[in-house]
């Protein structure tokens, strides 16, 4: 417990670093809210397993480092940039070195007009009225404390802003790239991501790390999608095996918006990730789908809400994970129907394959429902590779190896497939190869 | 929908039919807890000593213990120094036979429907019946002697057979379990105690009837029950509980072992008072239900049909320890006005091959709120574990809420779990499919909530199969049909 509050007494001496090198523009604003955010930072504890929303994740290792808050960019080269981008996909790209902008390697040049894709940094200087209705209104620093970190440290990650009727047809990818040089780095992006009226928007959100670092991620990522607006996002996440990453995503949902999120998860020897969805007018519709592979002792846990607050809205969500090694595997899946919100269908499903003696899986996939004319359900199941399939394969003389490859091929369609974009479908497909077809 | 809310309102504004108070001289002792009132309790029952060690080891550990707080119930703080720990009718001689029973008694039993005499003719049922804390009558306890069955009061037990009581007591709920648990462990009265010699099948059904009658007592019963090797059992609890004002705590607790190749069926039927329709009065039960199947091949079944009690807090739960052993869960939990519950189950396997079934069945109407939490764990040894869960809310009207809190914690790769889970409400088509039938709306709504719960009473033993129909209706068909 003693040192869980040294960590904390040394992330708030590290504030005041950061306060001096954000030179004068400790001025603006925002600031009230970094400090607002400091200070119930150092009212709240470090969730324990003790904690029911932190149960089965142990964040002990992460809290055994004192991270030092990321205050600059890190010079990498171009080719280095190039490494991590799909060839195949026509795109705009938006890069963050050590959770800052790098315009140099950017590209945005062919938004259509009026579409805002840079970084929040740039907006909060320029004293962005945006950014000041939205910022730190989804995602609630006042209780959870990795939000009130990100928060209090708020300098700079993506910026979206599509205005009304606006459609991009290209998807806008993000590129968050750690290089820690051997030191034990803390990088916050703190994406903000607003969709209008009748607005189209593809965002690949994409953490990857030059080298197998220690260092610790943490996302907040707050998502307005307005009436009728289609918001499609993907996070593929290929951190260092040996970085934390903590990420959290709030979702805004107006009258008719449909956001599907699409997360790949590989890297990470702890990954949290949050994705919590409300919706706020009628005739929603979400989609929260996950993939997760995991070996050594890697630990994955998505925590799922969605908020069905008001009636006539719909929700999938279906996440399947991998594990071998001495993984662990947590899902806890919450659908809350409230009161009034009747015509809600909710759907749930999380489905895992174990591949080791030593991988664990726990899975919570939640109900709450408090409005009768709905349908919902959940599902869960947890097993090895069908022992019926295995041996029909093996019969029309495929081998052990390929049939266990194109069972998993299978168990991950689901997820893969329903990706829209081409490129990244290929990508996930060769990682499945690579990853198993030994 | 209009049909609906007049046909809740009608359920809500029957009245409890089992409510009433028999007039019995009760002993009682005064309010409160110390380590006193615990030896006094252990004197009147002449418990030896090690049992009076047990009860204070106990009250020890209970004292560093908090009230839990994570069930989705929610209930004003309860005063423990405010219920008086122990009520027994009046002491008679021991009695012979049925004659010599209290006839007012009798007449109580017979008023709800439960008659000895009836029973034990008609139905071949033995019943050790336990009215408020202490055993009154126990019938066909030499026939089940003749077997070598001990199915007798736990005070008898703890006096005629301490050596199975020292040894299982406690094994499977320690006394340091839960802050019930152990509440109970100190305090409980008495309860019913079950031993089924090897090789030997039960003929009969044992029964025993709970009954909270006195004001202001609360109940702490203990029911131990022990299977011997290739041994079979089949257990009836049915409750149901006078009219009061005041809530009411009930903090039993079961203990079931099955040794190899064993098996134990438990059935519940509970319609304890719900408190009324402002949700005053009805019974707080705190439960702690817990089966080991210790012994390979062994079995262990639960099957509940929840009624009443303002909040059921109760996991009956199975530890599959023994390699092929099985663990069933069948239950029907309804909630009506402002009742509460929070009822599931846990299956924890640790042998080989062993496998369970969860089949849960949740109806809520009025304001009430129906939660399924339930755990399924595999250990990192238990190979080849298989687990089958569905867990079913049905809501009937708008203002209830139903809850599923699933843990599935696996750390073995041949496991196979299964769960799903889903919500709905009566569908008008349904309805409407039956109406062109000619059946009334009413029939079939019945008919369906019938039909939805049938998975679980066609596990219930035929004596109670008819009884849990009956309370369905008392609860339920005022508001569905």
């Amino acid at each position: 417990m003693g040192h869980d509050v040294d960590i904390r007494d040394w992330y708030i001496s590290r504030f005041k670093d950061f306060e001096n090198s954000l030179n004068g523009e400790s001025l603006k604003p925002i600031h009230m809210l970094r400090k607002e955010a400091i200070e119930g930072f150092a009212k709240l504890n470090f969730p324990t397993t003790r904690d029911e929303e932190w149960r089965f994740t142990n964040i002990s290792p992460i809290l055994r480092f004192n991270f030092k808050p990321s205050l600059k960019i890190k010079k990498i080269t171009k080719s280095t940039v190039e490494k991590f981008l799909f060839k195949e996909l026509n795109c705009h790209l938006l890069v963050f070195i050590n959770g800052h902008f790098a315009k140099e390697f950017s590209r945005t040049n062919n938004l259509p007009k009026g579409v805002v894709a840079g970084n929040i940094n740039r907006e909060i200087s320029n004293g962005s009225e945006l950014v000041g209705r939205h910022l730190g209104k989804y995602a609630n620093h006042k209780e959870q404390i990795f939000t009130a970190l990100s928060t209090a440290f708020t300098k700079d990650g993506a910026f979206i802003y599509v205005p009304d009727d606006k459609i991009i047809e290209e998807p806008i990818h993000i590129l968050f790239i750690t290089d820690t040089n051997g030191e034990q780095l803390l990088t916050q992006p703190r994406n903000l991501y607003i969709a209008g009226k009748n607005s189209q928007v593809t965002i690949l959100e994409h953490y990857a790390s030059v080298n197998e670092g220690l260092y610790f991620t943490n996302v907040v990522t707050e998502v307005v999608a307005g009436e009728n607006s289609i918001v499609d996002h993907i996070k593929l996440q290929e951190e260092s095996v040996k970085s934390f990453h903590i990420s959290r995503t709030e979702i805004d949902q107006e009258r008719s918006s449909n956001f599907a999120s699409h997360s790949i998860s590989l890297g990470g020897e702890i990954t949290r990730n949050d994705f919590n969805s409300r919706f706020n007018g009628q005739g929603g519709e979400c989609t929260l789908n996950g993939l997760y592979l995991l070996n050594g002792n890697q630990l994955y846990d998505t925590h799922t809400m969605i908020d069905h607050a008001n009636p006539y809205c719909n929700s999938h969500e279906h996440y399947k994970g991998i594990l071998d090694g001495q993984s662990r595997g947590v899902f806890n899946g919450k659908i809350m129907v409230r009161r009034d919100a009747q015509k809600t269908n909710a759907f749930q499903e999380n489905n895992n394959i174990i591949l080791s003696s030593d991988a664990l899986v726990n899975t919570k996939p939640q109900l709450e429902i408090f409005a009768d004319d709905v349908k919902c359900s959940h599902g869960a199941t947890i097993g090895q590779l069908d022992a019926d399939s295995m041996f029909y394969l093996k019969a029309r003389g495929i081998g052990e190896e390929k049939a266990r490859t194109i069972l998993i091929h299978a168990f991950a369609s689901d997820v893969v497939r329903t990706v829209k974009i081409e490129a990244l479908r290929n990508y996930f497909e060769k990682i499945l190869n690579d990853r198993f077809n030994k | 929908m209009s049909t609906e809310v007049n046909q809740i309102e009608e359920l809500a504004n029957k009245e409890y039919k089992y409510g009433f108070v028999s007039d019995i001289e009760a002993e009682s002792f005064p309010s409160g807890l110390d380590e006193d009132i615990i030896r006094q309790l252990s004197e009147i029952k002449k418990e030896p000593e090690f049992m009076l060690e047990w009860r204070l080891k106990a009250y020890k550990h209970w004292l560093t213990m908090e009230e839990p707080n994570w069930a989705n119930i929610k209930y004003p703080p309860i005063d423990y120094q405010a219920i008086s720990y122990y009520s027994a009718p009046k002491k008679k001689p021991a009695k012979k036979n049925l004659d010599e029973v209290d006839p007012e008694l009798l007449r109580t039993y017979e008023k709800l429907g439960i008659s000895l005499e009836e029973q034990k003719v008609l139905s071949g049922v033995a019943v050790d019946a336990v009215f408020d804390s202490v055993s009154v009558a126990t019938t066909f306890k030499s026939k089940l002697a003749e077997l070598g069955i001990i199915f007798c009061s736990m005070s008898d037990a703890i006096q005629n057979h301490p050596e199975l009581v020292k040894k299982y007591l406690g094994s499977v709920v320690p006394y340091t379990d839960n802050f019930f648990a152990t509440l109970n462990s100190a305090v409980f009265s008495d309860g019913s105690f079950v031993y089924i010699p090897k090789g030997v099948r039960c003929p009969m059904e044992l029964s025993t009837y709970f009954r909270i009658n006195a004001a202001n007592t609360g109940q702490f019963e203990r029911t131990l029950i022990i299977a011997d090797e290739g041994a079979y059992v089949s257990y009836l609890e049915g409750c149901t509980a006078p009219m009061r004002d005041e809530n009411q705590l009930h903090a039993a607790v079961v203990e079931l072992v099955a040794l190899d190749n064993a098996q134990i069926k438990y059935s519940t039927v509970q319609n304890w008072y719900p408190g009324d329709k402002n949700g005053i009065g009805g019974i707080y039960n705190f439960v702690t239900k817990r089966g080991a199947c210790r012994g390979v091949n062994s079995k262990i079944s639960w099957t509940q049909v929840e009624t009443g009690s303002a909040i059921t807090w109760k996991y009956p739960s199975c530890l599959l320890i023994g390699d092929n052993s099985i663990g069933e869960f069948y239950s029907v939990a309804v909630t009506n006005n402002f009742q509460q519950a929070d009822t599931g189950t846990k299956m924890i396997h640790m042998g080989k091959n062993t496998r369970s079934t969860i089949i849960s069945k949740g109806i809520s109407a009025g304001k009430s709120n129906n939660s399924y939490r339930g755990q399924v764990k595999i250990i990192k040894r238990a190979d080849n574990a298989r687990n089958f869960s569905q867990c079913d809310s049905l809501l009937i009207g708008d203002k209830c809420g139903a809850h599923t809190f699933p843990y599935l914690d696996i750390n073995n790769p041949s496991a196979q779990i299964e769960h799903e889970a889903t919500t709905s409400k009566i569908g008008e088509d349904q309805i409407f499919y039956l109406n062109q039938r000619g059946i009334s709306t009413e029939d079939a709504i019945g008919m369906i909530v019938n039909g939805y719960c049938k998975e679980v009473f066609k596990e219930l033993p035929m004596e109670f199969a008819v009884e849990a129909q009956k309370l369905l209706s008392v609860s339920l068909e005022g508001s569905v049909g």
